[in-house]
Order: C-alpha cells, then structure tokens, then sequence
C-alpha cells in the first residue's frame, strides 16, 4: 500500500505537440525479413507476439527480405505502383478541386496508399470489402473508373448515387465495394455478418472489414470480434493505425493494449502487425489472411502500421495538434517511394520512368477529370433531380412519400 | 381451420419461410437450441439445422450489424430482440445503416430484414420489459414498422414482412401472445383458441403491410389503436355502450391514411389509442394526420390516450397502463365535447 490515499485521473498524451520535435522512438521498428511466416492453420496461441511486432518485407535498401516476400511479379509489382501513384494523383486533384469549391468536402489517403491499393490484389473477384472512407485504393486497384468516382464526390446528374452521399462514399457491389457509411465502426460487424452469410450459403467467398485505430473503441468493433470469433467467420479484420484519428492520438482508442492487433488475443483470433507503407507485406499478409478463411481457418485480425501524412479531411488542420514535421519523421517511410526503390533495385524501373509516369497519371486524372466536369459539379452544371430524393428509398414508395413528392412540386 | 396461439402464429410465420426460402435465417439471444425466451423460435433449429436457426452473442447492435451484412450478401435474416427494452445498442445499426442502406447505395445494396421484438407491458416488467418504442421507429425513413394483434394478422404480417424487400421492425405486443388481453388484468384472459381470430390457417398466406382492419364497426367515434390497445378500446366501446368504430393499424409505417380518414369523417371524433408515452408517441402523428386530413367533419379535439410520461413502472403497473377505464373516459368525454 504504497500509493493509497488520494485517487489521480489518467489520461494519456502523445509524446510531441506542435512545437516539439517529432519523436518515434517509442515505436520500435523490427528488421524487414526478420517476422516468420507461419503455417495458415497455426494454433494463434502460438504467434501471440505477432500482435506486438511488425511483418515487413522491404528492407532500407529497396531489397525484398524473408519469408513474407516473393509472392509478386514483376509486372504485378509495377501496376501496384502505379495504382498508388494514380490514388495519390487522383487524391491531389480531389483535393484542388474541393478547395476550388467543385465539392464540399474530400478525404485523401496521403502515406496510406499501400494498405488498401495492395490489399485488393490479395482478394478474389466476388469477394466484398466493407470499407472506411480511406480505402479508395480498393477501387483503383480493381479498376473502377474513375470517372465515376469523381462524379460521386461532384453530386453531379452522372452521379451513381444520384447525390444522396457524401463525396467518397463511394458503392460499387460489382467490384466488391460495400456502400459506405459515413458513421464509424458499423460496417465492421456487417462485413462479419456478411461473411458469416457466405460460410451459411457453403460459398467460397470472404469478406474484409475495415476501421481505423481511434473507431476500434466502439463497441461495434468488439461486436464484430465476438460474433467473428464465435462462429469461426471467413472474414478479414483489418485495422488502419495511421496514428491518428482526427486530433486524438491512437493512444486515446489503444488505452493501456499494447497495440491493436492484441485486441484480437483474447478473442483467440490470430492477430497480426504488418508495416502499412511495404507494398509487398500488405499483400502478402492480406494473402496469408484471406487463404485462412476461404480454407474454413476463420477470421484474422491484421493492424497496418502506417501514418495519415495529410489531414484528417478537407475540413482539418493537423497543424494545430501535432508537429509539422512529424511525418517526415515517420519511421517507415513512403510507400510509393519504397515500392519505387525496391524496383529501380529490381532494375525494371528508373527515376525517368518514374517522373514520365507520374506525368501520364496526372494526364490520365485530368482528363477524368474533364469528362466528370462535363456532368456537372456540386454547385455548377448538371446535378441530381429533387425527384432522387423521394425515390430509392423504399423498392417501393410509400403513399406518404409520394404525397410529400407531390408538395415539392416534382 | 386450427386455433393457434401468437406465439405459435408467429413461429407458423418463420416456419413457412424457411420452408419455402433457404435464404430466411433465423438467430437471436437463446433463439436457437432453447427456442427463446417466450418458445417462439422453438422446433424451428432442429428443423431447419443451426445454420438456419442459432444463438447470437448478448450483442443487439451485434445481431441487427450481422443481420444488415447477411442481407448485403442475399440472405433474408429474421432477428429477434429479446425484448423491444434491448434494442438501443442496435438503435444505430437500424436507424442509420439498415433503413439506409438501398438509399445511400442507390439499390447497390439492399436490407431485406425482419427485427422481431416483444413489445408493451402488462408482465410486471417494469421499466426494461414493457416499453413500446414504435414511435423510435416510425420517425426514421427507410423503416416499416408493424404491430399485429392477433394470430392470424401477425402470421400474415410477419410473413409479408419476410418477404418485404426492405427492412421492417416487428412489434409483437407480448401481453397478446395467449389471448386478446383487454386490460382488465383482474379477470382470466379468453385464449386464442377461442377467439375468432386465432384462427390461423395452414401454410403460406400474407396480410399485406400497410392495411389497417376495421375491428368494430360504428358510427360514433373513431378510435385509432395497434396491438393491445385494440381489445382495451374494444372493452371500453362495450362498457361505455359508445358506438365506436376501431381501427386496428396492423401497420404504422406505411400508415393506411385513407382508412382512418374515411372514418373520421363518417364518426367526427377521434380517440387514439397507444400504451407508449404521450409526448411526441405514434398519437401525436395519428392526432395531426387526423386534423390535417379531417378537419372540417371534426365534431371534437381528437383525444389520446396513452402511458404517462414516466418509465414504466413496476409496482404502479396497472396504475400506468391506459386500460378501459381510461379509454372509456376519453370516449365519453369525446362524444360530450
């Protein structure tokens, strides 16, 4: 009883405001190679410690090291960069344009690029992702068009969601895209029921869900590990720790865990870290997990260690509440520029090639960008019918919809 | 044609789905292996095997979450919440996502569920058995809300609503499981086996969502109610010797208008009729339909009746409960007006 007496409230702080200097020091940064890759059908009692450490497979030389790497050709490799490159072009366009007034609002997944652009390679078609608002690179990667994405975040007349949504809200069933919420954390038990759905119907199609570090303390998130874990769901669970969540650092959601994959220890679902900006170990990991559940072995719990180098959204100012300079100082890096160091070391890519695609990408966005704004943006040219509004609703509308279609005039 | 509980209407309705569909799943909280806390899922896991009817996790937000991703895979879930007390952990997954979900989506995706809940008091509850949230429902787009009040709507209305291609909250008005319970809780409850409408016959038949059902016919006052409080109006239209005419709703949301109206204006008085709180309750909707629609044959303030706006309480049951008496004083104080 050395402490008794007065009681003191606990609440955690990052290490570094604005004004300090960033510090990672308490993120330890394991070698890239060094994680084992286990047998699909491991006993998760015993790779406990993969939820405290972090799969990589690039190393600081641009070589692919250990038994996670190798699963990649050349050319997959390539159009890997290149979808990132394309995300990162599309997001910097999206970004001008909402600042330009086309649209009200945008999020972008600048230093989060591999996660979702590799992930989607793991997947097989009919597969279904229940994604955040930061995985567009789940479309990308599967070649959605982008135009169509654009024309969502205008609420433009060729809108596929006839401007009901958000900008990026983005649903496509047909590449495996379930509608997004705007509200955080729900689809992460949707994605386990979904799954679940599947293991009833005797398919052989999985799901992913998807949440960031700070949406993992609702309980919703918990819900979905219970009924994942319960009844052994073909299902993905991934965790996007990018460090922070608007203003909140991860600390805040992780409270006294030691990370976010050890939430899955107690559900004995097998839990995995991987370093979120390695291309390579994205995929390979995402691979691991999904041969786990289409094999009837159940969920997997991975966190993608990574770091949201931009704002939280077009509406944040990270400046306000952590170092300028901090993502500079993220230790892992940039995942496009890994990716593009481990293939000019491959020798099927250059810094020549890189800058002339990087001009192509751009000439590719724009002119999406073009054909999009020909449809209208949110505040000029064609847009949605206020008759979109009433209709969709229901299969079919209700009189009390109708007669208040009917007062609107439409 | 076979008498048959609510209990047993209501399992009848399941029972012809998951015959006819392999797509109807059913699950819930002690649903499965036990058959639920009040046997409605009961025989219905050995038939159809626990892929088709199992225990959830004491998780609602869980269940409805599930449910809502099951239906985006093609399924067609039919949930139970324990009690209609424990839904507000899934409150979120309904109101936001489910009723959302073919809107936000454009028809991209689609929620075809059923949330099946015990509804009302009349248990000796107290405050998280008995309450009535129809009103939570009714006030969000996308939803449909149904409350039957007896075996053969409620085997009907849950079977359109299995059916129904959008997401439907189910009320079942628990003091009616066994018998039409007109709130004279001192008196033995008649059993549905006999009363009329415990008829229920044989395999698949619906009652379509949206229609109301003239319960008495009559000339002098139109009372709207749902659930219970259909046999309560009927005991108090008896007791007063009013000539009312009861409109029993079967359905909340799609709300059948032009019933209520065409017999507002034949009576020019209206009593609602709900046991859920007063303020901003279902009767407020109805009361302002009401006025709207028929204002000029109103003889009368439209009058409601409900539960206080207390929680329900445990010992002050009967205190609390809008039974014939009080519904018998609306009645006569209408046709006084």
């Amino acid at each position: 009883m050395t402490d008794a007496g007065m009681l003191r409230f606990h609440v955690p702080e990052p290490e570094v405001r604005p004004g300090g200097t960033p510090d990672f020091s308490n993120v330890p940064i394991p070698k890239a190679g060094s994680a084992p890759r286990p047998e699909i059908d491991v006993d998760p009692r015993t790779i406990r410690d993969m939820a405290f450490s972090i799969i990589r497979v690039l190393n600081r030389d641009g070589e692919a090291v250990g038994p996670w790497a190798g699963l990649l050709t050349d050319e997959e490799l390539l159009e890997g960069l290149r979808n990132m490159m394309t995300l990162r072009s599309f997001d910097a366009r999206m970004q001008m344009a909402q600042r330009q007034g086309k649209t009200s609002f945008y999020m972008q997944h600048l230093g989060e690029e591999a996660v979702s652009c590799a992930f989607r390679k793991a997947l097989a078609p009919g597969d279904m992702n229940f994604p955040t608002y930061r995985q567009a690179g789940l479309l990308i990667a599967d070649g959605y068009p982008m135009v169509t994405m654009m024309n969502q975040i205008y609420s433009n007349e060729a809108d596929p969601l006839k401007g009901r949504q958000l900008p990026i809200m983005y649903s496509s069933k047909e590449h495996g895209f379930f509608s997004i919420s705007g509200n955080l954390a729900t689809q992460y038990i949707q994605a386990v029921g979904w799954a679940m759905a599947s293991a009833i119907s005797n398919d052989s199609k999985i799901a992913a869900a998807w949440i960031g570090d700070g949406s993992t303390a609702e309980s919703d998130f918990h819900s979905a590990l219970v009924f994942a874990s319960t009844y052994k769901a073909p299902v993905i669970l991934n965790v996007v720790n990018n460090q922070w969540a608007i203003s909140t650092f991860q600390g805040i959601a992780r409270g006294g865990s030691g990370t976010f994959a050890a939430r899955g220890l107690g559900f004995g679902i097998p839990s995995l870290r991987v370093d979120g900006n390695d291309y390579l170990a994205v995929h390979a990991v995402a691979k691991w997990a999904a041969e786990r559940a289409r094999q009837n072995l159940g969920p997997t719990l991975v966190e993608y260690v990574t770091y949201r180098a931009g704002a939280h959204s077009s509406s944040d100012d990270p400046s306000a509440y952590r170092p300028k300079a901090e993502s500079d100082a993220w230790p892992l890096g940039d995942p496009v520029i890994r990716l593009k160091n481990h293939l000019i070391h491959k020798g099927v890519w250059s810094e020549e090639r890189h800058t002339q695609a990087e001009a192509e990408i751009l000439e590719t966005v724009i002119a999406a960008q073009k054909e999009a704004e020909s449809h209208g943006t949110l505040h000029a040219g064609g847009k949605p019918s206020t008759r979109d509004m009433f209709e969709g609703l229901y299969a079919e509308m209700p009189p009390h919809l109708r007669r208040q279609r009917q007062q609107a005039g439409v | 044609m076979p008498r048959r509980t609510m209990i047993e209407a209501i399992r009848d309705a399941m029972d012809v789905s998951m015959a006819r569909d392999e797509r109807v799943i059913v699950y819930g909280e002690d649903v499965g292996f036990f058959g639920g806390v009040f046997r409605v899922t009961h025989g219905l896991q050995a038939k159809y095997g626990k892929s088709r009817c199992f225990d959830a996790p004491i998780n609602e937000s869980g269940i409805v979450g599930s449910a809502i991703g099951m239906a985006a895979y093609g399924l067609k879930p039919c949930v139970e919440i324990q009690f209609a007390d424990y839904m507000y952990p899934a409150y979120d997954q309904l109101t936001q996502e489910a009723a959302r979900l073919r809107y936000r989506s454009n028809g991209d995706f689609t929620c075809p569920i059923v949330v099946r809940m015990p509804t009302g008091g009349g248990i000796f509850g107290g405050q998280t058995h008995s309450q009535s949230p129809e009103a939570l429902f009714t006030h969000v787009s996308g939803l449909k809300t149904v409350v039957p009040s007896n075996p053969h709507d409620a085997k009907g209305l849950l079977i359109a609503a299995i059916e129904d291609p959008d997401p439907v909250i189910f009320l079942e008005p628990k003091r009616l499981y066994n018998g039409p319970f007109d709130g004279h809780h001192d008196r033995p409850v008649t059993p549905w086996s006999k009363h009329e409408l415990g008829e229920v016959a044989d395999g698949h038949y619906t009652v379509p969502l949206g229609k109301a059902a003239i319960r008495r016919a009559g000339s002098a006052v139109t009372v709207l109610a749902y659930g219970t409080m259909v046999y309560v109006a009927q005991a108090a239209a008896e007791e007063t010797g009013i000539d009312a005419e009861i409109i029993d709703l079967r359905t909340l949301l799609p709300l059948d208008l032009d019933t209520i109206v065409a017999s507002v204006k034949k009576t020019g008085r209206c009593v609602v009729v709900h046991e859920a709180t007063l303020t901003s309750g279902f009767g407020a909707e109805l009361s302002a339909l009401v006025q709207e629609n028929c204002f000029y044959h109103l003889e009368a303030p439209v009058a409601r009746v409900t539960g206080w706006d207390t929680p329900y309480p445990h010992a002050q049951e009967w205190e609390y409960f809008p039974g014939p008496a009080r519904v018998g004083r609306a009645l006569i104080e209408t046709m006084g007006a």
